[in-house]
């Protein structure tokens, strides 16, 4: 042995280096990684000239100075002597906002196109078909200017409902004021003792879900089932309506009211949230509807035909059979999709929703000419938010795996 | 993969280097253009025809600077820019030279390392609202829903305004001119605020543009120039004096019509010698021909002839000339002396 | 005994009398498919609704009161109520071409059909295989056509990789005789490589000069600001998705091989991709890239965009293509070695055509979504169809116009888009080899 081997060094020759693949792996690498190195040195390089020949910094200090411009959806207190910094959370907000109303809404709507996709009447299966294909196939950025265009031209301005008898009136009693400008809805008002109603409906909420553990174990010992829908709605609602009635109402609602050139009072939606949120979710909506279809459809018939056999009914079969399943073949893509909405949520710059790229990477960047730095931030902002995101997907798959044996 | 490497291979060949530094003026004179970062369209200052071809009132001035240089003012190619790509084409050198209605600040000129060449038009930020909501004042608008074109100095301008005066409003911020005027003519807001010239330009490309009125207030001071790069000022030179020589040529009574004449017959006026060349060697001074201010002159007439021809009273846009007029008229247009 | 009767004995089959007319036909079917429960009747008649009132707003509008002839919004209002479409008439050009000279545009027509021929024998399994080669030629030969100028740059640029293979030979047979043969190998290989890029950064812009000096065949150029339209979108998407295709395989390669360096390399570079925004990556193009690159350097903004969503779209072509490695029974990889195939050969002979005949779907969606995210370009401030909306609205005469242009942008896009979905299907079907 020592002589094949003595015998194989001595024969060593530079070639090796690339035909033997004992070397072959490492030659390439170490090469790659010089050249990686050289590319990022070169860039950097040519960075720091250029910026050295216009003049300017690489510094964050600018995140600290007076922004001056107003935003006008903020979910925090903002106004124009805030800083850039805060501006730019303020940007972050909407996005998130935006994004998880969207996420939600386009769940529910996926759902429901996809079951009806695979429903056997045939109208509404086609016509959910026409949805989901019209949705895929024509870009986001025109379905948002369109949403957006409907709800500028098609509803009334505020000055419609002005005067003695007035072109337009708040619907459901005050409750729902659509304008061309946005939807006003009732904000609460919160009086003394609220907060002792806020915190028996927290309570509810975990002795709801304390309850249906109880159940399920109960069933898993037992085998007996509890009506578990009726009990755990009666949990969610009663303490809290009965602790509100106690304490004599003490939250009211504001009404939007027609005050100068606009409503005033009650929450505003703005006209780009409710385009852009619409949009969105009926966008997501027609992929997520594809994703719940192919779901469905990946639970092969025999495992409903078994559960049948076994005498479960139809929605226990449901519950207990197929959804666990799919959800398995559903989740993983739903929250790519979510990962999409997310980011085309950064189209909201098109319609002048003040999300994080409205702000950071709008107002910001242009006032104090700090491109690179806001386009730094703007894209770790996103990535962490995607990190985050595709980092639950991670867990939840681990979760749900199939144990193969 | 050879598909890949074709697109490689076209970026090799699209790949042109220029010289973003030191001399733009040999450079501009080298690839035989200039290149002229405009609005991607405003009525009246910078817009296109059916075509595709530049006109309006910052795309003259660009024309006139191409003719200074090259005789023929079609030498010119035009970069639209939106408010947020056009500093930082002029930056990276992919324009020469920015008409592009810019309010020349003090950040801009200091931090962002330009330099304004001078004011081609003074302008203010005004207010445009419905004639029927009856608003007499700016000081009116509390509570209303403004439209602001965003990357400009109109939202900072507007926040300053409405804090001064202790109002509130609801900004609904806009990325193109189409979009606001579209937002504002849906009455999905009350007001549209830019720069004056601005919004008349917008009124009259509206259908009844008596429905809509200015408010009296202008608040805020908007000196719109053309701007270079800092440092290199051989070619701003160019850029300030072809400026300049359009409104000597107004003050001296010479027109793109009568402006050949003058210059092959002489006048009696020697700064008008000066300018066109007759006298003097201005032109090898700044690195141009004799006679480039005759080209300059006849590619769209001179200041005055270029404001009416394009936003004057006789055109839809109907500006009154204010303080662009000539400072022995009025106005506060004042050009250095010719020598 | 004799009045026994003979046993019945039939003679032929009885013909199956018809099904109850309850069971089949039209009113069976739509009584099974539409009212077959009282649920399923309240769904058809919401249903029936919806469409009627989608068609009764949509068909006089768009078909019984459209105008067609006019020259303004308020010509057309004064006309009739319904669409007014004459604003695409007197613009549909603008919104194919953007602002390429008039003279010139059967440049792009040209273009666009000979992508069709390119296409063919990549797509359709029926066409000369022969015509392949013609297609590797559609790069250069699009680029001449549309932006024009000389044809020696084009030419110049398709001769590097003929040269270089021609160079690689030469190299190998000079050196090989010189050393040893490994060493010229790589030596001759890196010479090549090198030459080429060479060529490609410095010659072809001189040789094109000098060539077209000399003889000047060629086009009118065309600049790229004139580009636009429908036009600009097709530019962006096509070479988009012949870049990010290769791009993308390479990418998954790298993330499951085992050299670390390279597969960190890639999984960071397509995690980043994936997990910002193209916005962003577009700012990226218009406003960055130029801080990046040697001072004074700069170069046309289409291309610019085109690297980004290349690169955008083969980080996720990556992940499809990756699905479909990981898809692949083990012992597809396994057999493959045993037969004693090196890397890229297992690679090219089994593994890869197998992994991307499963991840077909992922790539054609991959592809739409990037022809989707050329509309994006706008906020950069390119005029594609949806820019192009600016100047039209702009115009004294159509201004306010909003839905008829939003539907002509959204029918262009639909039409490609369910275009590609339908062709995906069609590659299922065709490659189906029937493991089920």
């Amino acid at each position: 042995m020592a002589v094949i081997s003595n015998d194989g060094e001595k024969s060593f020759h530079i070639g090796m280096l690339i035909y033997d693949t004992r070397y072959r792996s490492y030659t390439i690498q170490i090469f790659a990684l010089c050249m990686f190195m050289l590319a990022v040195a070169w860039l950097l390089d040519n960075a720091i000239t250029n910026l050295a020949q216009l003049g300017k910094t690489f510094s964050f200090g600018f995140l600290f100075e007076t922004a001056s411009y107003d935003i006008n959806q903020r979910l925090i207190d903002y106004t124009s002597t805030d800083t850039h910094a805060r501006a730019a959370i303020v940007g972050i907000l909407n996005t998130l906002l935006v994004a998880f109303l969207g996420c939600i809404t386009a769940t529910i709507i996926g759902v429901i196109a996809g079951v009806l996709r695979l429903s056997k009447n045939w109208l509404i299966a086609r016509l959910m078909t026409i949805y989901v294909e019209g949705f895929r196939n024509i870009p986001l950025l025109i379905w948002i200017l369109i949403t957006v265009a409907v709800i500028n031209e098609s509803l009334p301005s505020p000055s419609g409902f002005r005067g003695a008898d007035p072109e337009s009136s708040p619907l459901f009693g005050g409750l729902l004021v659509l304008t061309n400008r946005g939807f006003y809805i009732p904000a609460p008002i919160w009086g003394d003792m609220s907060m002792a109603v806020v915190v028996v409906f927290l309570l509810s909420i975990v002795a709801m879900f304390g309850f249906r553990r109880w159940a399920r174990k109960r069933q898993e010992a037992t085998g007996e089932i509890l009506p578990v829908l009726p009990i755990s709605l009666a949990i969610f609602f009663l303490p809290t309506l009965l602790a509100f009635i106690a304490l004599g109402m003490p939250i009211t609602l504001e009404y939007p009211e027609l005050k100068g050139f606009n409503f005033q009072g009650g929450v505003f939606m703005r006209d780009s949230l409710i385009g852009l949120w619409l949009a969105l979710s009926l966008y997501t909506g027609a992929f997520t509807a594809e994703i719940v279809r192919a779901g469905i459809l990946s639970v092969s018939k025999g495992q409903s035909e078994a559960a049948f056999a076994l005498g479960l009914r139809p929605n226990r079969t449901m519950n207990l059979v197929v959804l666990p399943q799919a959800l398995r073949v559903i989740v993983p893509p739903l929250i790519s999709q979510y990962l999409n909405l997310t980011k085309n949520s950064s189209l909201a710059i098109a319609v002048g929703y003040m999300d994080v790229t409205g702000t950071l990477g709008g107002i910001t960047m242009n006032q104090t000419g700090k491109e690179m730095e806001c386009i730094l931030l703007l894209m770790a902002f996103y990535l962490i938010a995607s990190l985050s995101i595709s980092s639950v997907m991670n867990w939840y798959n681990e979760r749900v795996k199939l144990r193969e044996r | 993969m050879k598909i890949k490497g074709a697109i490689i291979a076209a970026a090799a060949v699209m790949a042109v280097s220029t010289a973003a530094n030191a001399d733009t003026l040999a450079d501009v004179k080298a690839k035989g253009f200039v290149q002229c970062g405009v609005s991607t369209g405003l009525a009246g200052f910078a817009f296109t025809d059916a075509n595709g071809v530049w006109d309006g009132f910052d795309v003259t001035f660009c024309r006139a600077t191409a003719a200074a240089i090259f005789g023929d003012p079609n030498a010119i190619k035009f970069t639209p820019t939106t408010g947020k790509t056009r500093f930082t084409a002029l930056a990276s050198g992919e324009v020469d030279i920015l008409y592009r209605n810019t309010t020349w600040t003090l950040s801009r000129d200091v931090d962002l390392g330009f330099t304004f060449l001078g004011v081609n038009y003074y302008d203010g930020q005004g207010f445009m609202v419905r004639k029927s909501l009856g608003l007499k004042s700016a000081k009116e608008l509390d509570g209303a829903t403004v439209c602001i074109q965003t990357g400009t100095t109109t939202e900072l301008n507007l926040a300053d305004f409405f804090r001064a005066n202790g109002m509130s409003y609801e900004p609904v911020p806009i990325e193109t001119n189409a979009e606001a005027q579209q937002k504002y003519l849906s009455n999905a807001c009350d007001v549209y605020t830019t720069d004056a010239s601005g919004l008349a330009a917008t009124r009259a490309t509206f259908e009844k543009p008596s429905e809509h009125v200015l408010l009296p207030e202008i608040i805020s001071k908007e000196p719109l120039g053309p701007l270079v790069r800092h440092g290199d000022d051989a070619w701003g030179d160019v850029g300030r004096w072809v400026m300049n020589a359009l409104v000597i040529a107004e003050e001296k009574g010479i027109t793109k019509a009568n402006v050949a004449d003058l210059a092959k017959n002489g006048s009696s006026d020697p700064e008008v010698n000066r300018l066109l060349g007759s006298e003097g060697s201005y032109g090898d001074q700044l690195g141009l021909s004799k006679d480039w201010a005759v080209h300059a002159i006849s590619a769209g007439g001179n200041y005055g002839e270029i404001f009416e021809r394009n936003i004057g009273e006789s055109t839809a846009i109907g500006l009154a000339r204010g303080l662009n007029q000539l400072w022995s008229k009025g106005g506060i247009l004042y050009a250095p002396p010719f020598r | 005994m004799s009045n026994r009767h003979e046993p019945f004995v039939a003679s032929g089959d009885i013909q199956p009398s018809p099904p109850p007319s309850s069971v089949v036909g039209p009113i069976a079917w739509v009584r099974e498919n539409l009212f077959s429960g009282v649920a399923n009747t309240v769904m058809t008649l919401i249903g029936i609704y919806v469409i009627y009132s989608l068609l009764a707003s949509l068909v006089p509008w768009l078909l019984l009161n459209s105008v067609w002839n006019a020259s303004s919004l308020q010509d057309c209002r004064s006309i009739d109520n319904g669409a007014c479409l004459a604003v695409i008439r007197e613009r549909y050009l603008q919104f194919i071409y953007g602002f390429y000279p008039t003279e010139e545009r059967w440049r792009p027509v040209v273009a666009f059909v000979l992508m069709l021929v390119a296409l063919w024998p990549v797509l359709f399994a029926g066409a000369p295989r022969k015509l392949l080669y013609a297609s590797a030629l559609y790069p250069a030969t699009a680029y001449w056509l549309i932006w024009g100028g000389t044809i020696w740059g084009p030419l110049a640029v398709m001769a590097g990789p003929i040269v270089g293979i021609i160079l690689y030979r030469v190299f190998d047979k000079v050196l090989s005789g010189m050393m040893d043969e490994g060493i010229a190998g790589i030596l001759s290989m890196a010479g090549a490589l090198l030459l080429t890029i060479t060529w490609w950064l410095f010659a072809v812009v001189q040789v094109d000069a000098i060539l077209g000096s000399i003889l000047n065949i060629g086009l009118e150029p065309v600049a790229s600001d004139k580009i636009g339209g429908f036009l600009l979108s097709m530019i962006i998407g096509v070479s988009g998705i012949a870049g990010s295709f290769p791009l993308g395989i390479a990418l998954a390669l790298g993330r499951q091989s085992n050299l670390i360096f390279i597969k960190a390399l890639c999984t960071g570079f397509i995690e980043f991709i994936r997990g910002v925004p193209l916005i962003t990556l577009l700012f990226v193009a218009s406003v960055l890239l130029q801080y990046f690159l040697p001072p004074g350097t700069t170069f046309d903004l289409i291309l610019r965009v085109v690297i980004m969503v290349t690169l955008f779209a083969a980080a996720y072509m990556a992940e499809v293509i990756r699905g479909g490695l990981a898809a692949l029974p083990k012992g597809q990889y396994e057999a493959a070695d045993a037969l004693g195939l090196d890397y890229w050969k297992s690679m090219r002979l089994i593994v890869l055509p197998q992994a991307l005949k499963i991840s077909i779907p992922g790539i054609v969606n991959t592809f739409i979504g990037l022809f989707k995210d050329t509309t994006l370009v706008i906020v950069i401030g390119m005029l594609d169809p949806v820019g192009i909306l600016g100047p039209i609205r702009a115009d004294q005469n159509w201004n306010g116009i909003v839905w008829e242009l939003y539907g002509f942008i959204a029918i262009f896009f639909f039409v490609f888009c369910f275009g590609m979905s339908r062709y995906s299907l069609y590659l299922e079907r065709k490659l189906q080899t029937g493991h089920r």
